[in-house]
């Protein structure tokens, strides 16, 4: 006699299961593993990791070497925001704001850069169009990570993480050149 | 007046306090999705550009009612509904200590009730995660804090009940599996809402400048409360599956010992899962993000994996030994698709599973969470859990206690049939074309996708356009679901007829069909399974499901890897 879901369990109800059952638990369980092993995994052989570098830092900081770095590598100005041309290889900065990216970054397509995120008053989120890569910029930590941008062409960083009513409006730029002509700038800056 | 009385259904004594209890539970809950209903209507028609309904302040204003008003109150109101249910009414027992019971629940409305009047004056516009240091008034924190003591106090209750039931012998054995199930549920709860004091308690404390919090322990955990509560839903629902199951169909259980055990792997390992939100935060390490987003190597996942096969296997056994045995797939066919909690459970097991647990599982690995996190992908991924999932069960469920508890046949009882059909459809092509839209990188939380008045223009593929557009008729369809679901148990509960005892089958027109044949009493008093085709054990049909929702799973997993190391190169 079979039980239902309603009535009490009389009796002993530790019993053997059907074979239908095993064998399904058998699959999720291997499955389950799968899942598992996928992520170690791609850490060693993938491309996209979200763990980085990361420490805690006071706003203040962070807000005085991103101005910094502005100051060493500042081309351009657009739309009241600094341009930044930052060399392969460099400690990049990028600060959120309510409600404002900064600065406009220029990379070069294939080459990796150091890219410290984070922010100075509330959650941010980063978002760049139109790769749709997402990471969480939180005030008081130092997200780090290196990043090679493999397409050249023109990015937007919107923010996804709600920050207050002017949320929709927090859009940045990034811009990346193609690798022959970022190498042809960089042998006429020398 | 006896305190108890006998249900003439299904011969269960139900205690009159119980009874008063989940009813004024269930309306509190039917308020709640009233105005988080309300508040979905007003945020869809923003979302959907070609209208906009909204200015930008009251949008954030009515997604932050809509969240709270959705999977704060109305979920949890209808939870304690369950629990009310699975302790004193399945067990045959009584509500002990009814008055602390009933304080509970005026705890619970007076801080849902002050959490609202905060968000409807503006005065937290803080969207229902209400990260630090986004700050809202110290009074919706203090309401947090209130609804969630009372809740504390009715899952004490349900508790103090089974204690009650079992010292009182109102029922010999193990309890029954859906009460198992509650029971989980009950103490994932407990877990639940002890991180939701560790983490409200010193917000409020913060929100009134007495100390401080640190935004990335916040998230932490917040999400101990925010995630862990959606496993409570999980357990309520899979409780819920086993008991329509029954009620329908005459479902059985294949064996106590696996289904038993999937709800133990919830408990152990569920609050770990405060992980999946936090894979792209700054705060933690990969070991840390792996092993538990993972929930200890996903032995949360196989517990779901597990009810999703022994569930519908139950439904289709339980057919076969009542006769319905033709072919692999002749109970399905044979199935009362009339029946709305039939109808519901289905639709709430199947998009759970497909649509909600595929993305759930996908999103939530470490890297792939990169071309997810705060996209539309994820709300896209949570109305097919919570809503076409938990709330689709919740509805099903509601046809047989208005019959059950309440003793009122169901008002309007075509509407009620087809209003499963309208909330599953409709929610189900409104989360498939938010996920694809949010494969877009369309951000969710987001008044203005035209993004008029940004420095810098973005623009989306046109295809986008024409899935919000699809997102927007989808989401209307399952408003108006919705809609019908309020009027047939408002109007059933307050104006409908009554059901006099033994009477069922005179109201084959007003009460679903599980109540009229009570199929749970024909399951033939033998060990031997039926005869099937092909050889493949008792469940044939449930075979070929599971196996079309693996190579799905498979699938759509791997694509997403694909899509990833398309990217940027990070780490
Ligand atoms: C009746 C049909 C429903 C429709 C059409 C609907 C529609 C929506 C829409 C358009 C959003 C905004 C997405 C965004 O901009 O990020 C949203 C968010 C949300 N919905 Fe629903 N919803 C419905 C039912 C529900 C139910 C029943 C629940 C919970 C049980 C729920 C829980 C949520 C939550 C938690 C959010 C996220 C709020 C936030 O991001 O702060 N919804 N919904
Ligand atoms: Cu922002
Ligand atoms: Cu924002």
């Amino acid at each position: 006699m079979y039980d239902n879901g309603i009535e009490p369990a009389l009796g002993v109800w530790w019993k053997p299961a059907h074979r239908a059952e095993k064998v399904w638990i058998a699959i999720a369980f291997a499955w389950c593993m799968v899942l598992f092993a996928m992520m170690p995994l791609w850490h060693l052989k993938g491309g996209q990791n979200p763990t980085g570098i990361r420490h805690r830092v006071e706003p203040a900081d962070f807000e005085a070497r991103t101005n910094e770095f502005i100051e060493e590598y500042r081309v351009g100005e657009e739309a009241g925001l600094p341009i930044v041309e930052p060399p392969p290889g460099a400690e990049v900065y990028l600060v959120g704001k309510m409600w404002q990216w900064t600065p406009i970054l220029r990379l070069q397509e294939g080459a990796t850069y150091r890219l410290h995120m984070s922010s100075l008053d509330v959650n941010h989120g980063f978002n760049l169009y139109p790769f749709n890569i997402n990471f969480q910029v939180i005030p008081g930590y130092d997200y780090a990570l290196d990043v090679t941008p493999t397409e050249a062409g023109e990015f937007r960083i919107i923010c996804n993480e709600f920050c207050g009513i002017g949320h929709h409006v927090m859009v940045g730029r990034v811009e990346v050149v193609p690798a022959t002509e970022g190498a042809a700038r960089a042998g006429g800056a020398e | 007046m006896n305190a108890f009385r006998t249900c003439p259904t299904t011969g269960l004594s139900i205690h009159r306090d119980a009874d008063k209890l989940i009813k004024a539970h269930a309306v509190a809950a039917t308020v709640s999705l009233l105005i988080g209903g309300i508040a979905a209507f007003l945020v869809l028609l923003t979302r959907w550009q070609a209208i906009h309904l909204l200015d930008a302040v009251w949008f954030y204003r009515i997604l932050t009612v809509h969240g709270m008003s959705m999977l704060i109150f109305f979920i949890i109101f209808f939870e304690m509904a369950v629990l009310l249910f699975a302790g004193p009414i399945l067990l045959n027992s009584r509500v002990p200590a009814p008055k602390v019971a009933w304080g509970g629940f005026g705890l619970m409305v007076a801080g849902a009730v002050l959490v609202e009047w905060t968000m409807w004056t503006g005065k937290a516009d803080v969207l229902f995660t209400s990260y630090v240091p986004l700050k809202a008034t110290p009074n919706f924190y203090l309401g947090v804090i209130l609804f969630a003591v009372g809740a504390l106090v009715t899952v004490g209750i349900f508790f103090a009940s089974l204690v009650v039931a079992k010292r009182e012998k109102t029922y010999e054995g193990s309890v029954p599996l859906v009460t198992f199930g509650a029971i989980t549920a009950g103490i994932i709860a407990v877990i639940t809402l002890l991180h939701g004091a560790a983490i409200y308690i010193p917000t409020w404390l913060w929100s009134m400048g007495m100390m401080n919090v640190d935004p990335q322990i916040y998230r932490l955990v917040w999400w101990g409360l925010g995630h862990s509560s959606q496993q409570i839903n999980v357990a309520a629902m899979v409780s819920i599956w086993y008991l329509l199951a029954t009620l329908t169909v005459g479902g059985v259980v294949l064996n106590q010992k696996i289904s038993r055990t999937a709800f133990v792997l919830y408990i152990l390992f569920i609050s770990m899962a405060s992980a999946h939100h936090l894979l792209v935060d700054p705060g933690m390490g990969a070991a840390w993000k792996v092993w538990n987003t993972s929930y200890f190597m996903y032995m949360a996942v196989l517990a779901s994996m597990i009810h999703g096969f022994t569930v519908p296997a139950g439904i289709e056994l339980g057919m076969r030994l009542r006769g319905y045995s033709q072919g692999v797939f002749g109970w399905l066919r044979k199935a009362p698709w009339g029946d709305p909690g039939f109808s519901s459970m289905i639709f709430s097991i199947v998009v759970f599973g497909f649509v909600g647990g595929i993305t759930g599982v996908t999103f939530g690995t470490e890297q792939i969470n990169i071309i997810a996190h705060n996209s539309l992908r994820i709300p896209g991924h949570f109305h097919a859990t919570v809503v076409s999932g938990t709330a689709m069960a919740f509805m099903g469920l509601t046809y047989y206690v208005i019959p059950l508890i309440f003793r009122k046949r169901i008002a309007f009882f075509k509407l009620a049939r087809i209003q499963p059909y309208l909330f599953a459809i409709g929610m189900l092509i409104f989360s498939l074309s938010m996920t694809f839209a949010g494969s877009f990188g369309v951000p969710r939380r987001h008044w203005d996708i035209s993004f008029s008045g940004a420095p810098f223009d973005v623009q989306y593929s046109p295809a986008v356009d024409i899935v919000m557009a699809v997102m927007a008729i989808g989401g209307l369809m399952g408003i108006l679901g919705g809609a019908i679901y309020i009027l047939v148990t408002v109007w059933s509960v307050f104006f409908g007829k009554p059901l006099p005892a033994g009477e069922e089958e005179k109201y084959a027109d007003s009460i679903p069909q599980g109540l009229i044949t009570k199929p749970w009493t024909q399951i033939p008093d033998t060990d031997r399974d039926p005869e099937t085709p092909w050889k493949i054990g008792p469940v044939p049909g449930t075979a070929v499901l599971v196996a079309v929702f693996f190579l799905a799973f498979v699938t759509y997993y791997f694509a997403n890897w694909a899509l990833l190391s398309f990217v940027w190169k990070v780490g």
